[in-house]
């Protein structure tokens, strides 16, 4: 297999990287690199979770075949560079869908199950990796639930290795569109009341994050559910095709972008049907959207807190607010107690998601945030970080000292490592 | 009618890029190629994606003991239906290699010529009974002129050119198309390391671009559609000249 000198970045794109990549084409390539090097997938975790800087990776887009259909049992058996999006068109008109979807519909199967994704749905589904029921890793090992293992691979960064393919058990459903109700929340205690007692399968709400007064954490509620019926006709994906201007993503100009669309909904709510993509991959229609934040880049930062902690949130988005450094990328959610690995992201709480244009000031508000998050006995998502520093991390993940002995044993001499893993110490962890 | 495809070479990033298409649109498939493994695999896969069938088949351009039992597949799946055939086979050793080992070239000109020439040739009467179908040859831009980093390739392609150049003479005159495809820098395996790649295309683009234009009947077809303009300066280039280039 040829190694392909590479300069990549994370999708925020403040971080990057330049090293050795190989592609194989078919799994027979796979086999031979299995312990040589992390896999990476398509590249949509923000920071460096997918970047190795002078280092190797393996990258799988290119394997991503779907190697068996139970249609009685439900269950698909999937390569690991197979997208998520790519699932969803597959299955949906045969009446299945892939029981946990992220908010981009490019994520990979093997970036899905390296950080244990969740979906708008998380309430009630649970993690991505509660609906594996067997991981095949390139070295030829499979891992089923109850396998130590399991629990170090899923959620677990790559650091298990490479992963060729995993069995997923599909949510059964006759989806041809979503029928979504939008409803306003005017102020953040109604909001998490709402959230709180939301029904839906599906629930996502915007926030407005650069509100403040009265109006602080005002958003809105998007409950959605599948539906059977006429299928809209899919639109054509538009590009960026460059980099945004700076004034684009302006304080001013994000405030009045987040008024324009809090009062698109009216006060009384509405309902509409919408396409399966445009609900669950709602940013996908514009390729490369992270070039609006122009060449610097951008930062997201996710956490998620105890429902206790509403007053943590409160004070979260006191700061995002008064920074102005908002973009109108905001969300957030009511999270179930569903997870799967050692170093799976949820826990029962609200998760708040915020993307911040990389300017000065940005990583002091993030790493503020991040100990808000950690002492309010929430966590960060490794998919979304940047800015994060180790000792951050040991009282956030429990289990990390497990996991890290889990994965040094199977790797004793660190191949698997990638940018994140070595930023944040996670496998020195004792 | 449904329309059923060979496709000469399945495993290449190319060939499954059109598998992918043919099978959107509900073609039969004969998958054929060496990794029976990865073969067997794409089947499943693409019947999945809406192939009216899809079947591995062993092919390898040096055992033409191989190519008749292809070619029974395919006919057996396409019953009255048509017989559309395209030809993604072939193999690059590095120059250098050739240099130090040239019965490499045997190897080199059975895999991007004599082997799917000697398979058209089989093939070719039973397209001309049924007076329709489509042939695409992959052939190269590295075809067009002898260059000092691949000409032993560039041979063997300008070779499967020429040849197919003639299948398209005898083929015209009974209603079936040959189209000869020279593609520019495309995205797969076999440019994956290589240096000073350019405006590469991706499989995906180049498949679409091929299936498109071959049933219109185009000829002989540039993809990227620029690399038309870039062969042509290539070619212009006189040959005093030429020799001392390394392009």
């Amino acid at each position: 297999m040829s190694w392909k000198k590479h300069s990549w970045a994370g999708w925020g794109r403040v971080q990057s990287a330049t090293g050795e990549l190989a592609r194989p084409e078919r799994s027979a390539a796979l086999a031979p690199l299995a312990t040589e090097a992390p896999a990476i997938g398509n590249c949509r975790s923000y920071g460096d979770a997918a970047l190795v800087s002078e280092g190797r990776a393996i990258t799988m887009t290119r394997l991503d075949k779907i190697l068996l259909f139970d249609e009685a049992d439900g269950v698909i058996h999937v390569e690991a560079g197979a997208t998520i999006a790519d699932l969803a068109r597959i299955l949906a008109p045969k009446g299945f869908l892939p029981a946990v979807m992220p908010g981009t519909g490019f994520a990979t199967i093997g970036g899905c199950i390296a950080m244990d994704v969740h979906g708008k749905n998380h309430h009630g589904a649970g993690s991505f990796g509660q609906h594996v029921t067997e991981i095949t890793l390139a070295s030829g090992k499979v891992l089923t639930p109850d396998d130590p293992l399991f629990k170090a691979t899923v959620g677990g960064l790559g650091q298990t290795g490479p992963i060729a393919s995993a069995k997923l058990k599909l949510l059964r459903a006759k989806v041809d569109v979503m029928m979504v109700t939008e409803r306003r929340a005017e102020t953040l205690e109604s909001f998490l009341d709402r959230l709180d007692e939301s029904e839906a399968t599906y629930t996502v709400g915007w926030i407005d994050a650069t509100a403040t007064g009265e109006a602080l954490g005002r958003g809105i509620l998007e409950e959605g559910e599948t539906g059977a019926g006429l299928v809209p006709p899919a639109k054509r994906g538009r590009k960026v095709p460059f980099n945004a201007p700076g004034w684009a993503l302006a304080a001013p100009v994000v405030r009045l972008f987040n008024k324009l669309y809090y009062g698109r909904v009216p006060a009384a709510g509405r309902t509409l049907v919408k396409p399966i993509d445009d609900f669950f991959f709602p940013l996908d229609r514009i390729h490369d959207w992270n070039k609006l934040y122009g060449k610097k880049g951008f930062h997201q930062f996710q956490c998620v807190v105890p429902v206790t902690a509403r007053g943590t949130l409160r004070s979260m988005l006191e700061a995002i607010a008064t920074s102005g450094l908002a973009s109108p990328l905001a969300v957030l959610k009511r999270m179930g107690p569903g997870r799967a690995g050692h170093l799976s992201f949820p826990m029962e709480g609200y998760t708040l998601a915020v993307d911040f244009r990389n300017r000065t000031g940005t990583r002091g508000l993030i790493s503020e945030l991040i100990a808000e998050a950690k002492a309010a006995g929430g966590r960060i998502y490794f998919a979304k970080d940047s800015v994060a520093r180790a000792e951050d991390i040991p009282g956030m993940y429990p289990e990390l000292a497990e996991w890290a002995e889990a994965v040094n044993a199977g790797d004793p001499e660190h191949h698997y490592e990638t940018d994140l893993t070595k930023r944040l110490s996670l496998r020195s962890a004792k | 009618m449904t329309e059923t495809w060979i496709l000469l070479g399945a495993a290449s990033s190319m060939a499954r890029a059109m598998a992918r298409q043919l099978a959107g649109e509900g073609a039969n498939l004969v998958l054929a190629g060496r990794d029976m493994a990865d073969l067997e695999a794409q089947a499943t896969d693409l019947a999945l994606r809406g192939a009216a069938s899809a079947k591995a088949a062993r092919f390898d351009a040096r055992d033409a003991a191989t190519f008749a039992s292809i070619i029974e597949a395919a006919e057996t799946l396409a019953g009255e239906g048509p017989i559309n055939c395209a030809v993604f086979v072939g193999s690059m050793p590095p120059q250098e290699a050739i240099d130090a080992d040239p019965s490499l070239i045997d190897g080199t000109v059975t895999d991007s010529f004599t082997g799917p020439a000697r398979f058209l040739q089989m093939l070719a009467p039973k397209l001309e009974a049924k007076g329709k179908g489509l042939v695409i040859g992959v052939g190269s831009v590295a075809g067009d002129r002898g260059r000092i980093g691949n000409y032993v390739y560039g041979a063997a392609k300008s070779g499967i050119a020429t040849y197919l150049s003639g299948l398209r003479n005898r083929l015209g005159r009974s209603g079936v198309h040959v189209m000869t495809v020279k593609p520019g820098f495309v995205d797969t395996a076999m440019t994956w390391d290589v240096e000073g790649m350019f405006l590469v295309a991706s499989p995906a683009q180049v498949a679409a671009h091929m299936l498109k234009k071959g049933r219109k009947g185009r000829n002989v077809l540039y993809t990227p559609f620029f690399w038309r303009y870039i062969m042509a300066i290539i070619r212009s280039v006189p040959e005093p000249i030429f020799k001392k280039l390394s392009v």
